[in-house]
């Protein structure tokens, strides 16, 4: 085929997800606001997670790392780099990744930061984790994608914003439950989706959203992925893309070739909502926590602003001793409780309350 | 009374975020949080541990009178929780009040436990729920 790339000496050590247990239902959203059930249905959801009162994007990194680390089975010091990826940091200056690094006893000798980039901030930390680890500079890096995303209260983005998280270890790929085969990223200024400094909720450019953002940068990547590995469609066993709603990532999956077979096991959105910078990885997660040995998986997280990264994984025979370490993404789907918009709205803080 | 000053909650971050405790050399007991000598025995001759996550309900209370930080998750389920070499308070979260039996089975998770108002810290820490 080709050449050993870089990223061929990078794996997946351990991978691991929180989902909380809150859902709210399409149906009890569309009654608050009085959308109609097409509005929803379109969008190709159920329902979706809602973080609880004590929990924000750095809690549930927490969780998602300690799944990771079960699986990984290595000592947390000899992890050298944490990369928090979120658009909803619980601190606007102070990172998260330090609180997750001194939790999981990685501090002090790593390095840290938090990374915005939309959706695909945790996906720019897995690029910059396989540079750092096929140098030789880092064993290990840690690497968690984690939102409790906004909506502004009535918007349409109310339906499918979530909340969860993903964390994926990487080190050498010998051992690793699955390793790199190649990466591709495809990064243009697309303002397809915002939220400006103090603005308490993003904006988003209507359709604008689909065909220049999300569909062309997924597309681009994917392409650029397969030629510079040789591969096509039916090369891969799965295909996890970005997941805004249900829709976008069978309508991507058709553009470029892929069947919905290939597609339907990594595709969570419709039943937890869309996680942000959990979204791929949470996808990728449920994939790994069925795969077998010598399967090939396709993963292209999406950030608006805009830009794509597109993955080739191979699973290896190591992965069928790390899987049972943590719970798998299907428990955290089934461990559910329905609340109401008012629940919704206390939890997530949208009432106005005064302290005293 | 949790202090939310940021030079307190900096130094008791290890034990609140990790569950470390303190083991007496003299009579062997084991005590949380750590504290500069034994509450049994008063010997300073102490090596710190890591508990158990895990551990079971041996009592618990029902707060419906919260702190307004807590307003959200009100009413609060307060639990004394036996891990085997110690007995710790702390909140239990995931849960109604109605989940919760002397002898339940919970498990250590890491939570928000406080805020100083909108703009101050945030402050992390340990909280149990019912074993996942
Ligand atoms: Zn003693």
């Amino acid at each position: 085929m080709c050449a050993a790339r870089p990223e061929s000496s990078v794996g997946i050590r351990g991978w691991g997800v929180y989902i909380p247990r809150f859902r709210i239902s399409m149906v009890e959203i569309a009654r608050e606001w009085g959308w109609s059930d097409y509005q929803w249905k379109a969008l190709g959801m159920v329902e979706r997670s809602v973080a609880g009162p004590d929990e924000d994007s750095t809690t549930m990194g927490v969780e998602a790392s300690i799944n990771a680390l079960k699986r990984a089975n290595i000592n947390p010091s000899d992890i050298g780099a944490v990369f928090f990826g979120s658009e909803s940091k619980p601190y606007a200056v102070k990172p998260s990744a330090t609180i997750i690094a001194e939790v999981l006893g990685i501090t002090p000798l790593t390095m840290a930061s938090d990374l915005e980039f939309a959706c695909r901030a945790a996906s720019e930390g897995l690029r910059a984790s396989i540079g750092l680890i096929a140098s030789g500079m880092v064993k290990y890096a840690l690497v968690v994608g984690s939102d409790t995303s906004q909506a502004n209260p009535g918007d349409v983005l109310e339906f499918t914003a979530s909340s969860g998280a993903a964390t994926l270890i990487l080190g050498g790929s010998s051992g690793s439950a699955a390793y790199f085969e190649g990466s591709f990223s495809y990064i243009t200024d697309t303002p397809d989706f915002w939220r400006r400094e103090g603005s308490p909720y993003p904006r988003h450019g209507e359709g604008f959203t689909g065909e220049p953002a999300y569909f062309k940068h997924i597309v681009e990547a994917v392409r650029g992925l397969m030629d510079s590995l040789g591969l096509k469609p039916s090369d891969f066993n799965y295909a996890v893309f970005h997941q805004p709603n249900g829709r976008f990532p069978l309508k991507v999956g058709e553009m470029l070739g892929f069947k919905a077979e290939q597609i339907k096991l990594g595709l969570v959105t419709p039943i937890i909502g869309n996680t942000y910078n959990g979204s791929a990885l949470i996808g990728l997660a449920r994939v790994l926590d069925y795969a077998k040995p010598g399967e090939r998986i396709l993963v292209a997280p999406f950030g608006s602003g805009a830009g794509s990264d597109a993955y080739s994984l191979i699973v290896t025979d190591s992965i069928d001793e790390s899987r049972e370490r943590a719970p798998t993404v299907d428990y955290y789907i089934k461990n559910k409780v329905m609340i109401t918009y008012s629940q919704y709205s206390k939890f997530r803080r949208l009432l106005r309350v005064i302290r005293e | 009374m949790l202090s939310k000053s940021p030079p307190v909650v900096w130094r008791s971050r290890i034990y609140r975020y990790r569950l470390i405790g303190c083991k007496c050399k003299n009579c062997g007991r084991v005590h949380y949080p750590p504290a500069s000598a034994c509450p049994y025995c008063s010997s300073r001759d102490l090596e710190e541990v890591e508990l158990p996550r895990v551990g079971k309900v041996l009592s618990y209370s029902i707060v419906y009178a919260v702190d307004s930080d807590a307003r959200e998750r009100s009413p609060v389920i307060l639990g004394l929780i036996d891990l085997g070499v110690t007995r710790i308070i702390a909140e239990i979260t995931d849960a109604n009040p109605e989940d919760i039996k002397i002898g339940s089975q919970l498990e250590a998770v890491f939570r928000r436990i406080g805020e100083d108002g909108e703009t101050g810290v945030i402050i992390y820490g340990l909280k149990f729920r019912p074993v996942i």
